[in-house]
């Protein structure tokens, strides 16, 4: 999914040419509206380049000063309305995905490029100065902040998350008490998470070569990852579930190294 | 340049994070105002977009912004390429603020800046 469109502009119009909203119409049309994405300007005569105008227009509106399209609040076609819309200027569709990814909080990085070596689906990358960057936030898997359970300066958000400080509220000193407790997800696992990983993948490959059982090589990866969420913790089991075949692991594995020394953070 | 703040409000559409009772109350009484605002259905999801009304708002003047913590909020804007202005932008908790409180603050006719820099702790 390409997150390049940006959402449906709508604005409330009760200018010439429409009736006044109560109070209780606006508020009715402005939810149903952002429960369909969109981004909505009410209150003002600038429409701000919406594409839609939303009214209750009057039959006939002399002037014609109106360029937008109009779409009546009191048209039981509203909502399907907006749809078209949205589907005739190409604006980003609605509820296709959970708004759900790391944002870094730069106050607090310091590009250790640990959530880089550690995230499994290509969230992160390096821009040309070999700053850290969210780069594919569709890659996330939703509800799994895993990767700021690792984080050694509280600096990653998942501003859905039930708690601070991973929700964006202010880090306390007790969380940075845990953060030095946390220490390094590598470290504990021996040096290097995909070092483990691999490892464990090419005893899963030779056992599979040998046994042909798709199933016991599932459960040994399943078992690796179960290890890991154990000291992580807040992996779903979702994540889990959904795990790429040992090969891609590895070849994320790599890729991920592969960026980290490129930025020059990790042997 | 308006000096007047504009405001923001968003809908955390694809979330249940905050209280109900608070993001349609806030929503209501702003419809009830009858002053000009933005509503945006989830700025997560903007900001992930890099839509360009993060832009517009972000070099619009003084803002308030209804929405969830600060600090995120800060972040998301920046990582849409739209740096807020820290002193002239005033966020609304509507994840923690009462309802009356967050209202209070969005219809006051002055901004409070209070996005975070650098390294506080609570």
């Amino acid at each position: 999914m390409a997150l390049q469109q940006p959402a449906l502009r709508v604005s409330l119009y009760e200018g010439p040419g429409a009736r006044k909203l109560t109070s209780q119409g606006r508020f009715e049309s402005i939810k149903q509206l952002l429960a369909q994405g969109c981004s909505v300007r009410s209150g003002s005569p600038d429409s701000n380049n919406a594409a839609v105008l939303v009214g209750d227009f009057e039959e006939s509106v002399s002037g014609e000063s109106i360029t937008q399209e109009r779409v009546r609040v009191a048209d039981p076609a509203f909502p399907e309305a907006i749809e078209q819309s949205r589907s005739r200027t190409n604006a980003a569709a609605s509820g296709q995905w959970k708004p759900w990814f790391p944002v870094i909080d730069y106050d607090r990085c310091t590009n250790c490029m640990q959530c880089l070596s550690f995230c499994l689906f290509g969230v992160y990358g390096v821009d040309e100065d070999r700053k850290l960057q969210v780069q594919n936030q569709d890659n996330c898997k939703t509800n799994c902040p895993a990767c700021s359970r690792v984080c050694p300066e509280a600096a990653i958000l998942f501003p859905k998350y039930k708690a601070g400080p991973i929700n964006g509220d202010l880090v306390s000193d007790a969380d940075l008490e845990r953060e030095k407790m946390k220490i390094d997800i590598s470290a504990l696992l021996g040096g290097d998470v995909y070092s483990l990983l691999r490892e464990r993948t090419a005893k899963a490959q030779s056992r599979f070569s040998k046994e042909r059982d798709a199933d016991k090589a599932l459960a040994e990866r399943q078992k690796c990852l179960v290890k890991l969420s154990s000291i992580a913790a807040d992996i779903p089991p979702e994540v889990l579930a959904s795990l790429p075949k040992p090969e891609e692991i590895a070849r994320r594995a790599e890729e991920a190294a592969a960026k980290a020394r490129a930025a020059g953070m990790q042997s | 340049m308006s000096a007047t703040p504009r405001i923001l409000y968003c809908h955390c559409q694809y979330a249940q994070v905050l209280p109900k009772d608070v993001k349609e109350g806030v929503l209501q009484k702003l419809c009830e105002a009858d002053l000009p605002f933005e509503a945006v259905a989830d700025l997560c999801e903007l900001s992930a977009r890099r839509d360009p009304l993060l832009k517009e708002i972000a070099t619009g003047g003084p803002v308030k912004i209804a929405a969830c913590f600060p600090r995120a909020v800060k972040w998301l804007f920046s990582a849409a390429g739209a740096p807020l202005d820290a002193s002239s932008t005033e966020i609304c908790n509507l994840r923690v603020q009462p309802l009356e409180a967050a209202c209070d603050a969005l219809f006051a006719s002055t901004v409070t800046p209070n996005l975070p820099t650098g390294k506080p702790t609570a």
